[in-house]
C-alpha cells in the first residue's frame, strides 16, 4: 500500500462560463519516503495536485486514499485534522505571523492540535533546533533573514510530525545558495524518513528530488525516476569555491 | 484549539493595533459610561424622592378644604373653611382602620429670642401630628394633652429656627415670643430635611392648636372651628383607597352635601403622588434603556466594521491558519472572541468612567450615590454579547473563506 493514491483525480474550476480543467484523471501512487518534484510549467496543474494531496482542495471526481483512507469522502473538520496532523506546508511566500517570534509561528499547529504549553514548547523548541535556529527562537520574521524565515516555515511545518511534506516553490523567493541550504534540509528531513512533495519550475531545485513528476494541462506528461544530487555536497562545492558570498544568506545550523 | 489559547491569540491580536482597538471601544465606552452614570444619578434621585415621600409619613391621606364659589367668584383650592377639628375627630372615631388624625393650622409669624428674630411658619397642631408625621422630638419634650386643651404658650422648635434663634445653646426651657406672644420652649423637633417640593421641613415652630387660633394666627371669622387641613394616617397593610373612600362617604354626611354636589372638600393620597414620582422614574428609565440601546447598537455596528477590515486584512494568516490544520469553527471562535473582548473590554472602561461620572455629578447636586454591582455586571455581560452579536457576520465570513483563495490574498 503506497502512502499516497490518486485514481482518475480531476478538478475543474468554473471561471465565469468557462470551465477549466486543472486536474484530469491523474492517476498517481507515491511510496512512503519518497522525494518528489512535481514540475510544470505556469497552470499545468502542479498546485492544485498539490492542494488536493495536502487536503486544502477536494477533487471533482477520482478517488484519493492516504494510507489507505478515502481522503477525498472527508467532511471539514476531518480533513482539518488530516492537514494538522499529517500535513506540513512550505510556502514560497513563508507566511508568517509577524506578530509572533519564530516560536509562536512554529507552535500554530500545535495549538490546533489542542496540546498543552508544556509540550507545545518542547516540540516547538525541538523543531527549531532542527532547522538550524535553536538559537534564534524568539527572533520575529522581520527580524530574519529570507533563507532563516523558510526555516521558520518549515519547523512549523514539521512540528507535528507530519507524514508528507508539501512545498509549494519553496525557493522562488531565495537566492541560490540559500535554495541549495533549504533543498539540503529537505533531503535531511527525507532521510529522516518524511515524504516530501516539492512543487517547481526550476529544473535546478528538480534534480535534487529523487523522482520527478511533470505536469501540463492538467494531466500527467511524465514521472521518472533519478539519482539525486546530494544538496550537502553542493553547498560543500560552494564553500570552496572562491565565489563572493551572496548577501543575506548566512550560513546557519 | 483550546479555549485560554483562543482567548490569548484574541488578545494578541488586539494589542497589535492598539490605537484601532481603542478607538473602536469608544462607542461602547461612551455607551456604558452614559448608561451608568445615569442610571447611578437616577437611581439616586428617585432614592432622594422616596425618602421625602417617606419623610411626610407612609400611609398617609390629606384631607383639604375644598374651592368654594362665593357670588360667581370661585376660590382657589384650600380657601375654604369647611373643614374642622371635629371633623378630624369624627374620622377617628368613625372610619375604621385610621390609626390617628391630625388636624392643623399654618400661618408665618416673626420670632424674637433674646434679641435675635426669625420668620418663619408657624403650625398649630394637636397630639395626632408626631405620631401621623412619624416626627419625633429629638430633645425636650412634646405637648402635654392638658397644654393642648386650655391653649398653653408652649412651642416645639424645629432645628432650623432652633439654630438661627440660638444658635448653638440649648433653646429648652428658654423664653420665645411669636409675634410678640410669650412662649416657653419644651423641646426640639428631630431633623426631617427637604420636602419633596425642595421646602425646608425644619424652619418651622409648633404650637398648639387653640393657643395658634387663640394668640398667634388669629380666628377664622367664618368658623372658629376651623383648620386649613386634616391628616389621616391609615393603619399599616390596610387599603389608603377603601380609607380614602370611607373619609369623603363621613366628610359627605357631616357637611351635608347632596348627592350630584360636588366636594367641600378634597383628599390626597400620598401614595398617589409616589406612585406617579415612580411613573415618571420608570419612563425616565425607559429613556435610559434606548439611550443604552442606541449607543450599544451604534458601537456594536463599528465593531462589525472594523472586524470586517480585520478579516480582510488578515484573509492571509486565516489561510495559512486553517493551512496548519484549524477547523473553520476555530476561525469563527478567534475573532468572535476578538469583537466580544472589544466589546467586554469597552464596556469595562465604560464602568469604571461611568461610576467616576456619577460619583461627580451625585456630589455636585448631594444625592446619594446608587450604583448597583448587578447594574454593573449587567452592563458589561451585554456589552460583551453586542461583541459576539456584531462580530458574528465578520467572524462567519473568517471562517467561510477558501483556504487557497485566502493563501493567495495580496
Amino acid at each position: 500500500m503506497a502512502l499516497i493514491e490518486t485514481e482518475r483525480l480531476t478538478r475543474l474550476y468554473r471561471l465565469g462560463a468557462e470551465t477549466v480543467q486543472a486536474l484530469a484523471d491523474v492517476t498517481l501512487s507515491i511510496g512512503e519516503g519518497e522525494f518528489v518534484a512535481v514540475m510544470g510549467p505556469s497552470g499545468s496543474g502542479k498546485s492544485t495536485f498539490m492542494n488536493v494531496i495536502g487536503c486544502l482542495d477536494r477533487p471533482t471526481s477520482g478517488s484519493y486514499r492516504l494510507e489507505g483512507e478515502t481522503v477525498s469522502a472527508l467532511g471539514g473538520d476531518a480533513l482539518a485534522a488530516i492537514r494538522n496532523r499529517k500535513m506540513g506546508f512550505v510556502f514560497q511566500q513563508f507566511h508568517l505571523l509577524d506578530r509572533l517570534d519564530a516560536f509562536g509561528n512554529v507552535e500554530l499547529p500545535l495549538i490546533y492540535a489542542g496540546m498543552d504549553r508544556a509540550r507545545r514548547g518542547e516540540r516547538a523548541a525541538a523543531a527549531l533546533r532542527r532547522v538550524g535556529l535553536g538559537e534564534r527562537m524568539h527572533h520575529r520574521p522581520t527580524q530574519l533573514s529570507g533563507g532563516q524565515q523558510q526555516r521558520v516555515a518549515i519547523a512549523r511545518a514539521i512540528v507535528n510530525g507530519p507524514k508528507v511534506l508539501l512545498a509549494d516553490e519553496p525557493t522562488g523567493a531565495l537566492d541560490s545558495r540559500t535554495s541549495i541550504e533549504i533543498m539540503a534540509l529537505f533531503q535531511q528531513l527525507n532521510r529522516d524518513g518524511t515524504t516530501v512533495l516539492v512543487v517547481t519550475h526550476e529544473a535546478d531545485v528538480a534534480r535534487y528530488a529523487s523522482r520527478v513528476i511533470r505536469f501540463l494541462d492538467g494531466r500527467v506528461q511524465g514521472d521518472a525516476r533519478q539519482a539525486p544530487t546530494d544538496a550537502a555536497a553542493d553547498l560543500a562545492a560552494l564553500r570552496r569555491a572562491p565565489a563572493p558570498e551572496p548577501a543575506g544568506a548566512a550560513p546557519c545550523g | 484549539m483550546r479555549l485560554s489559547d483562543a482567548a490569548i491569540s484574541a488578545v494578541d491580536a488586539l494589542r497589535l493595533n492598539k490605537l484601532r482597538s481603542a478607538l473602536t471601544m469608544l462607542g461602547i465606552i461612551i455607551g456604558v459610561a452614559a448608561v451608568i452614570a445615569m442610571v447611578a444619578v437616577g437611581g439616586g434621585a428617585r432614592e432622594q424622592v422616596v425618602a421625602q415621600i417617606r419623610s411626610l409619613g407612609a400611609n398617609l391621606l390629606v384631607v383639604m378644604p375644598g374651592n368654594i364659589t362665593q357670588g360667581g367668584v370661585r376660590l382657589g383650592s384650600g380657601a375654604a373653611s369647611t373643614l374642622t377639628d371635629e371633623d378630624s375627630t369624627a374620622i377617628a372615631a368613625e372610619v375604621p382602620n385610621v390609626q390617628v388624625t391630625s388636624p392643623y393650622i399654618r400661618g408665618t409669624a416673626q420670632l424674637i429670642a433674646s434679641g435675635v428674630n426669625w420668620s418663619t411658619s408657624v403650625f398649630g397642631i394637636d397630639l395626632g401630628w408626631f405620631e401621623a408625621r412619624e416626627w419625633e422630638v429629638e430633645r425636650g419634650r412634646e405637648f402635654e394633652p392638658e397644654e393642648i386643651a386650655r391653649g398653653a404658650q408652649v412651642a416645639l422648635l424645629g432645628q432650623t429656627v432652633a439654630r438661627n434663634l440660638y444658635g448653638g445653646l440649648d433653646p429648652v426651657g428658654q423664653e420665645l415670643r411669636i409675634r410678640n406672644v410669650p412662649f416657653r420652649v419644651t423641646g426640639i423637633m428631630a431633623r426631617k430635611g427637604q420636602s419633596t417640593w425642595g421646602q425646608d421641613q425644619d424652619d418651622v415652630v409648633f404650637v398648639p392648636l387653640n393657643t395658634a387660633r387663640q394668640r398667634v394666627l388669629g380666628r377664622n371669622l367664618a368658623n372658629a372651628r376651623a383648620v386649613g387641613a386634616i391628616y389621616v394616617k391609615v393603619r399599616e397593610g390596610e387599603s389608603l383607597a377603601q380609607s380614602e373612600d370611607d373619609v369623603k362617604a363621613l366628610l359627605r354626611q357631616r357637611h351635608r352635601i347632596q348627592p350630584g354636589q360636588e366636594d367641600d372638600f378634597s383628599i390626597r393620597n400620598l401614595a398617589d403622588i409616589a406612585a406617579t414620582r415612580e411613573a415618571s422614574a420608570r419612563t425616565l428609565a425607559l429613556l435610559l434603556a434606548a439611550v443604552a440601546g442606541v449607543s450599544l447598537a451604534v458601537g456594536g455596528i463599528g465593531i462589525m466594521n472594523i472586524m470586517l477590515v480585520s478579516v480582510t486584512e488578515r484573509t492571509r494568516e486565516i489561510g495559512l491558519r486553517l493551512a496548519v490544520g484549524a477547523r473553520r469553527r476555530d476561525i469563527l471562535r478567534q475573532f468572535l472572541f476578538e469583537a466580544a473582548g472589544l466589546a467586554a473590554i469597552g464596556g469595562a472602561v465604560g464602568v469604571v468612567i461611568g461610576v467616576a461620572a456619577a460619583y461627580i455629578i451625585s456630589n455636585a447636586a448631594g444625592w446619594p450615590l446608587l450604583i448597583q454591582p448587578e447594574s454593573v455586571l449587567l452592563a458589561v455581560a451585554f456589552s460583551g454579547l453586542v461583541g459576539v452579536f456584531f462580530g458574528w457576520y465578520p467572524a462567519l465570513r473568517a471562517s467561510r473563506l477558501d483556504p487557497i483563495e485566502a493563501l493567495r490574498h495580496a
